[in-house]
């Protein structure tokens, strides 16, 4: 039988000031390992739920985002037509946009930053059934009125409802605001389309992309065979969780690749104070651990011990930091959408997944922490550690 | 019978012959033991004395397999500890030598109770199994109501009866005791000796002991010396009590 766990846990007691700076260099680093994925998460998050996986959106072929896009309304017509679009009352659910970035001035930051406004028609509530009007009412077609998502009034300063806004040339009233349900729309300023094409004057048969609502998922396959072999149109058809999917896909690589390499530094740091934390340990307890040799425990036993040990100092501290970061699932902070430039309210997601990483990284530091003090308490030579003080 | 000419017939428990250790320091080096023979039998209490630095943890720990002689041999109850792997050797030490130090050696995160069931967890006993050796140990003490408590709860001469708890409670073949006594008062100290003559005298232990106090050299059957690496005989103790 092993030496009692009671044996380490009530060492590590003992030895409390020394233990607690071990744990608190885990529970720092696996603290912002976790805050840091989970602003990965919560962000990609944002971005997938927008799109619906009956949604397609179309854009010119080529386009890297909405934002370089351009789309006809002759496209649009044919775009409506093609096979697998739902229909409506008022006809085939597609809704032609336009999209322009315009600044504002960032709640209690004293900067501006960038807002996504997108002009539809009163067609892009129906083929985006999770967008509901919270407040309000939705914007009257031909009236310079904007319908914002739930986001903006947080995020930035003279856009609550009913509040009067200057840009691009217009003078626009808040008169709506809308819940997307968590999505990249909830920080995004709706308007009609004309209007906005007018005071921002842009061609009056061009947008920036056509969103179709289809019968079902499996009928996208359908409607893009038809639309890319369509020689009246050039177009690139994506489904739009994809599309979304793909655009957060960058600062989500940055956020988590970011992360991973603070994690490893501070991991390098943690790892070193488990490693002299267990060293003073085991040279304290020489003697200790030369009597339990001297008794009969083995080299083996002893080394499981220590790493026992380290590993509890390990997964207190790991405890710790996810406890810490737990309180910012939900947190709602924002960021640029680097694929469009405009500001994005998201939040963070500490899910069990990231907690369990959390912990299986502090784990693995107690063990590169663990196991070289383990080993060097089981080999020191016994007649000479017993005549150690 | 203890002897130490080398010659005593091959039923000895334990058994030494053509002992040495040496020591490396520096450039020069300490020949500690030098061609040290020495039988015990069973039940014997033998001391030794013999002035510091003389080498007589060093001979200790040779015999208890804590440490491998330079030259010579090691043979307890027909094994050549001297010849055995390290692995072989600390699962050797678990079942035939009970361990008693000057300094007790005590682990001070563990209960009396929990000191004295180390050796134990090494068996295959069962836990009520293990509770009532360690009990019995304890009571054999005279600790039996001091098993809660922690070591620093405890009186030196206490911990030191722990300590020999500890060291008989999985029934050792012998016992080596360094100094035993060497940090302890008059009363404690011959609570312990007593201790470790009943254990001779009703159990049938076979204890070796180090000690420089001639008093309690005295309680041992006989004593012997270390003089320039090997053992010589001095004064028969008292008759066999
Ligand atoms: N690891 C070692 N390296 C070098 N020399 C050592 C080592 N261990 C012991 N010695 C030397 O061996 C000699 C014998 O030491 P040992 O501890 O056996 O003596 P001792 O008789 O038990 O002394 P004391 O009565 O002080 O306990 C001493 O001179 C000591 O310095
Ligand atoms: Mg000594």
């Amino acid at each position: 039988m092993a030496i009692p766990l009671s044996y380490n846990v009530r060492s590590l007691a003992a030895r409390w000031t020394s233990t607690v700076v071990a744990v608190l260099g885990i529970a720092g680093t696996v603290g912002v390992f976790v805050a840091m994925l989970s602003l990965a998460r919560g962000f990609e998050a944002t971005l997938v739920a927008s799109g619906s996986a009956r949604n397609a959106i179309v854009r010119r072929a080529g386009a890297t985002s909405e934002m370089d896009s351009s789309v006809m309304l002759e496209q649009v017509r044919v775009v409506e037509d093609a096979p697998g679009v739902e229909r409506g009352d008022s006809g085939p659910l597609v809704s032609p946009e336009v999209v322009v970035i315009a600044s504002f001035p960032l709640r209690g930051r004293g900067v501006e930053g960038n807002a996504q406004v997108r002009g539809v028609s009163l067609k892009a509530l129906a083929v985006r059934p999770t967008v509901k009007i919270v407040a309000g009412r939705a914007f009257q077609p031909g009236l310079s009125e904007l319908l914002v998502g739930r986001n903006v009034a947080a995020s930035y300063e003279g856009l609550e409802l009913g509040q009067t806004v200057r840009f691009g040339g217009g003078t626009w009233t808040v008169v709506g605001v809308f819940d997307s349900g968590g999505t990249a729309y909830d920080s995004e300023l709706w308007c009609d389309y004309s209007v906005l094409r007018q005071v921002y004057q842009r061609p009056l048969n061009m947008f920036q992309s056509a969103t179709a609502r289809l019968t079902s998922p499996a009928a996208l396959t359908g409607f893009k065979d038809s639309l890319t072999s369509d020689p009246r149109v050039t177009v690139q058809i994506d489904r739009e969780i994809d599309y979304y999917a793909k655009q957060s896909r960058q600062l989500t690589t940055l956020i988590t690749v970011l992360g991973s390499i603070i994690a490893v530094v501070m991991g390098i740091g943690a790892v070193f104070g488990a490693l002299n934390t267990m060293y003073s340990a085991v040279s304290e307890r020489t003697r200790e651990i030369a009597t339990l040799r001297a008794i009969g425990f083995g080299s083996g036993s002893i080394v499981v011990s220590f790493v026992v040990e380290a590993l509890c100092i390990a997964l207190v501290g790991g405890l710790v930091g996810c406890a810490v970061v737990l309180p910012l699932n939900g947190l709602t902070t924002g960021t640029i959408n680097w694929q469009t430039f405009s500001h994005l309210a998201f939040a963070f997601r500490v899910t069990p997944g990231l907690l369990a990483m959390g912990l299986a990284f502090a784990l693995l530091m107690g063990l590169v922490g663990g196991v070289p003090p383990a080993v060097r308490a089981a080999r020191a030579p016994i007649a000479f550690a017993l005549r150690e003080l | 019978m203890v002897s130490i000419d080398g010659r005593a017939d091959s039923k000895s428990l334990i058994r030494a012959r053509g002992l040495g250790k040496t020591y490396r320091r520096g450039g020069e080096q300490i020949h500690v033991l030098q061609g040290l023979n020495l039988d015990v039998d069973a039940s014997d209490f033998v001391a030794f004395m013999g002035p510091s630095g003389s080498g007589k943890t060093t001979l200790l720990n040779l015999l208890g397999g804590l440490d491998v002689p330079s030259e010579g041999s090691v043979t307890v109850a027909g094994d050549e500890i001297t010849r055995m792997s390290g692995a072989k050797l600390t699962a050797w030490r678990a079942r035939h030598v009970g361990f008693v130090f000057q300094m007790y050696n005590l682990i001070p995160v563990l209960t009396a109770f929990q000191n004295v069931e180390l050796p134990l967890l090494l068996t295959g006993l069962s836990k009520a199994e293990r509770r009532s050796h360690v009990e019995t140990a304890l009571a054999v003490v005279g600790l039996d109501d001091r098993m809660r408590h922690y070591p620093r709860q405890l009186s030196g001469g206490q911990e030191q009866r722990v300590g020999i708890a500890r060291a008989i409670v999985a029934d050792p073949t012998f016992l080596l005791c360094d100094e035993p006594t060497g940090d302890l008062d008059r009363k404690s100290a011959d609570e312990v000796l007593d201790l470790l003559d009943r254990l001779v005298r009703d159990h049938g232990k076979t204890v070796l002991l180090v000690t420089h106090d001639p008093r309690a050299a005295e309680h041992a059957r006989l004593i012997l010396h270390l003089e320039k690496g090997v053992l010589v005989e001095s004064v028969t103790a008292s008759p066999p009590r």
